[in-house]
């Protein structure tokens, strides 16, 4: 098809503000798929995207409309998978930003519209769910346009759900969006700005064809990583896969790559033929890094192989998730795994238990330390367990976190922010009763409730997001907790200093309402060194036996203490003492109540 | 089938009869009972006499024990009660389970005149409003005038049955309890704490009242253990003491092992390896009897392993060494040492034993010793 008829687009939007429902209804209009075929989110394929109505995956589908051909883009909204987004995005001309007219801008509207803005993306505004009864529609696309620039008569109104303007959102797309560049007599150029992988086929790589043309069975080679394969096939999505003779300069489709490995084709890479090889790269590869990292342990010792495998086959699909053995001689065996943020490693942590059927503990996570040791080396450490005290200074990441609120709350979050050395940037009015205000935030400040108090905080009001901008350095101390006189490493933690006796002090008496009583005194002690911050003192149980065992009833008794026998499975030993999996958890939720 | 040590092709010396009947049934209980129905009492002694019938086989006599457990004994109509007496093998130790409240004169010369030597009393507390709680309908003059009623009878070794640990119960109740019952001098004492038994009336009443309260009520155990080792009773098994040479013999046979047969609705029996549950229907079990059949039983076959594991469970319960041969099997080494080194368990020589703080905690001192085993993954 000639470039002039094709108009690349994604959508953007705060999660929940209608982008998997409007994706669906333009599938619908446009007769890709029949209302029977229909079912929600259509284009969310894993069980985990629909339950949690997000995108974790980038997905690419083609429709016709009034003979063009339109390639939606559908991308992840969260700030963990910002760069997938990013990528996405550089493989279109044009973006949908919906915004739902209830909430107005939130802070992933705004994340996501500034990365569509720098990607010199045309922004297309529309305002979503103006069917809801509180909807108000004028003062959001107000809002909208001020952000984009544009003018707010030209911002769609429509309603994903009844379907009402979604034909001129369609027809909006083929004025306002330029058509692809690229010159199709060019060496072949494609971008891949995603991955996913087929049991049977292997990597499938997702590509926006800037120059020239592909084939199959033609030799290819991505120019940043230089692996070279032959694709099997190459084709688009409607929604299911179609395959083709050829993909051509400005179309979005697939490539069946054959590798049998996600880690050879990184998102961001450039194919190009191997006869005729273009001569410089497409712009904007690099390597993500992990920021948030945990230890994954089975919590059957002997399931460590299942776990192995099960991390293997997901790092196929998953090219971002790292991982390396850990041992704890609190937890035995298992990994120190790096994910790019939180909700990443809910995610891991979900697929892990339910496509692998893995029982798992994961440790409170932290994030990756900049060691610089006295001998001038620099060290990245990723687990508190190996935080020395040798050291000339430690750096840690720092986040911008952008936080909305109704201005009721701006006071609430700035104390929030404080608690957690915040450094105040800027805050500044979007509407009359909504501030957005940006801070400064170590990392690792944010990986414990931080989310959690914000909401709580907030009534719920407050929508963040964050990018992380760098290292710096800080008074950091690693606290170790000792049970019986026994360090558990698994219960570490590394905090500024000035933190280090509340946290420790909080730490330990949560680990005394988790930890049961044993059958002896258990100390519990924070220290920094060999300096004891924090004492608790689990007492000993006094009495714990079966009152009444006589009669001929024996099996039943036998029965009971035999379970009791499998329960204390789930407890860890840690030298002398048994500790619930959820005594590891503890650090997380150093400010709540016990749960009960 | 392994077959066990012990009593094979020397037979069973040991009977318990179940009598099930009940003028009420307690909140709190969860053994087979059956409330009233005197006209059935009859019918339901001819069945046990027919079971016996079936099984004496495996018996050897004369017996070593009887126990006659309940439901309430002592409500069975009088006139079945004595045939059933008088049919019996004799024994040298004949137990019978008694409320208060339904020892008579008549009663006592009754069980005293057909060989039964020992009664043991559901006392449970002397406290009116605990026994309210309780459902009991014996009064604190109740118990004292049972006492009176046996020892008149010559019957010297009484045991009283008390409970701790009920809803509302001080300090000073239990006190008070310990007081009253040792002020009646008994042979034997059995203090069990109350459980709250799921799917019972009692727990539905009274279930969260008794998980708030059971920290509290941790010292009780120990306080109990104090007055009545204090008192000179010796504390030979978890819950039981008793004045020297006055262990329950028949309990004892469960304890160290022994094989034991068992009459009648919900009765268990283990004998060479086999144990076995009759079904708990009296319908069921008086049509079978009549019939000329065994009763509707469960089956459960105990191999060497589980064997050893309810040696360990039941043996650890005592104030004598369990034999470390007949253990070894269930032990865990590495859970045996740390509890030796944390002055739970001793190793007197050839065998096994608790400490005095390690009778305390015995039910998660056994949970620690046991072996994982394959029998017990398919829990």
């Amino acid at each position: 098809m000639s470039l002039d008829r094709i108009r690349n687009f994604s959508i953007v939007a705060h999660i929940d503000h209608g982008k998997s429902t409007l994706a669906d209804r333009i599938l619908e209009v446009t007769d890709t798929l029949t209302a029977r075929e229909m079912r929600e989110q259509v284009l969310d394929t894993m069980d985990l995207e629909r339950e949690r109505g997000i995108t974790i995956k980038a997905q690419a589908v083609r429709v016709e409309w009034k003979g063009h051909q339109l390639n939606l883009i559908d991308t992840p909204g969260h700030v963990d998978f910002t760069y997938e987004v990013s990528r996405a995005l550089q493989a279109c001309e044009g973006a949908l930003l919906v915004v739902d007219a209830a909430q107005g801008i939130e802070a992933q509207t705004l994340a996501n519209a500034y990365l569509a803005i720098e990607n010199d993306l045309e922004i297309v505004p529309v305002v979503n769910k103006i069917d809801l009864p509180q909807a108000d529609p004028d003062s959001t696309a107000a809002e909208v346009a001020e952000l984009v620039g544009d003018d707010p008569e030209r911002v769609l109104r429509i309603s994903a759900k009844t379907g009402e303007g979604v034909e001129a959102v369609l027809d909006a797309l083929v004025e306002r969006i330029p058509a692809p560049g690229g010159d199709p007599e060019a060496p072949a150029r494609a971008l891949v700005f995603d991955s996913s992988y087929d049991q049977y086929r292997g990597v499938v790589a997702f590509v926006r064809v800037v120059d020239g043309s592909f084939r199959p069975r033609e030799r290819l080679r991505a120019m940043a990583q230089g692996t070279r394969f032959e694709p099997e096939e190459l084709g688009f999505f409607s929604p299911d896969r179609v395959p083709t003779a050829s993909l051509e300069a400005g179309e979005v489709g697939y490539v069946m790559t054959g590798l049998k490995d996600v880690s050879r084709l990184r998102v961001g890479d450039t194919l190009t033929s191997q006869e005729r090889p273009a001569g410089q790269a497409l712009p904007g590869y690099k390597d993500v890094k992990p920021t948030v990292f945990a230890g994954l342990f089975p919590t059957e010792s002997d399931d460590y192989p299942e776990l192995r495998d099960a991390l293997e086959r997901l790092k196929l699909s998953d090219a971002s998730l790292f991982y390396e053995p850990e041992t704890s001689r609190a937890l035995g065996f298992g990994f120190r795994c790096g994910f790019l943020g939180l909700l990443h490693m809910e995610i891991v942590r979900e697929r892990l238990e339910r496509e692998f059927d893995l029982d798992l503990l994961v440790t409170a996570p932290n994030v990756a330390y900049r060691v610089i040791t006295q001998a001038g080396e620099e060290l990245e450490v990723h687990n508190p367990a190996e935080f020395s005290r040798e050291f000339e200074r430690v750096e840690e990441p720092f986040i911008r976190a952008t936080t909305i609120v109704p201005k009721e709350y701006v006071g609430t979050v700035m104390e929030l922010n404080n608690e957690r050395r915040g450094q105040f940037d800027h805050m500044e009015y979007l509407s009359e009763s909504r501030v957005l205000l940006i801070y400064d935030l170590p990392l690792a400040e944010i990986v414990y409730d931080y989310y959690d108090q914000l909401k709580s905080r907030t009534k719920g009001y407050a929508s963040f997001d964050y990018d992380v901008t760098g290292f710096q350095e800080g008074a950091l101390v690693r606290v170790d907790i000792l049970l019986a006189s026994d360090p558990v490493d698994a219960l570490s933690l590394i905090v500024h200093r000035e933190f280090a006796y509340d946290r420790g002090r909080a730490l330990v008496e949560r680990l005394r309402q988790e930890i049961p009583r044993q059958m002896f005194d258990v100390p519990i002690q924070a220290a920094i060194g060999t300096r004891i911050i924090a004492r608790e003192t689990i007492k000993a149980r006094r009495k714990d036996v079966l009152a009444k065992c006589y009669g001929g009833d024996i099996s039943r008794k036998r029965k009971l203490l035999e379970r009791q026998k499998k329960g204390k499975k789930r407890m860890k030993q840690v030298g002398t003492v048994e500790i619930p999996q959820e005594a590891f958890l503890a650090v997380l939720d150093l400010n709540g109540e016990r749960r009960s | 089938m392994t077959a066990p040590p012990g009593d094979v092709g020397v037979g069973v010396g040991h009977l318990y009869v179940h009598l099930p009947f009940c003028a009420h049934r307690c909140g709190y209980c969860d053994f087979v009972t059956l409330v009233g129905r005197p006209e059935q009492h009859a019918r339901y002694v001819d069945a046990l006499l027919g079971e016996l019938e079936l099984e004496r086989s495996f018996l050897r006599e004369p017996l070593d024990t009887i126990f006659f457990g309940g439901g309430t004994p002592t409500f069975t109509e009088p006139a079945a009660l004595r045939g059933l007496l008088e049919a019996l093998p004799s024994a040298s130790e004949v137990t019978i389970e008694a409320n208060p409240e339904t020892v008579t004169p008549e009663l006592a010369k009754l069980l005293v005149g057909r060989g039964v030597t020992r009664v043991s009393l559901g006392v449970q507390t002397f406290q009116p409003r605990l026994l309210e709680v309780l459902e009991r309908r014996a009064q604190p003059d109740d118990v004292r005038r049972a006492v009176y009623h046996l020892r008149d009878a010559q019957i010297d070794n009484i045991s009283l049955d008390l409970i701790y640990g009920i809803p509302g119960q001080e300090p000073s109740d239990l006190e008070r309890d310990l007081d009253e019952a040792l002020a009646l001098e008994p042979d034997h004492l059995s203090c069990y704490e109350l459980e709250a038994k799921p799917g019972t009336r009692f727990t539905h009443a009274y279930g969260d009242e008794l998980a708030r309260q059971g920290e509290a009520m941790e010292g009780y155990f120990e306080r109990v253990v104090e007055r009545l080792v204090a008192a000179g009773y010796r504390w030979y098994e978890t819950a039981n003491f008793c004045r020297p040479e006055r262990r329950s013999r028949h309990n004892l046979g469960y304890w160290l092992g022994r094989d034991y047969l068992g009459l009648g609705i919900g009765a268990v029996t283990t004998v060479a390896g086999l144990r076995w549950r009759n079904a708990p229907s009296l319908g069921g079990y008086l049509g079978a009897i009549e019939d000329g059949r065994a009763p509707a039983r469960e089956l459960e076959p105990i191999d060497a392993s589980t064997r050893s594991r309810e040696r360990l469970m039941l043996g650890l319960r005592l104030d004598e060494p369990v034999p470390f041969v007949d253990v070894a099997g269930a032990v865990n080494a590495e859970a045996l040492l740390r509890l030796e080194r944390l002055r739970l368990v001793e190793r007197p020589p050839g065998g096994l034993i608790l400490t005095r703080r390690g009778r305390f905690l015995g039910g998660a001192v056994t949970v620690e010793l046991l072996k994982e085993s394959l029998e017990m993954a398919t829990l």
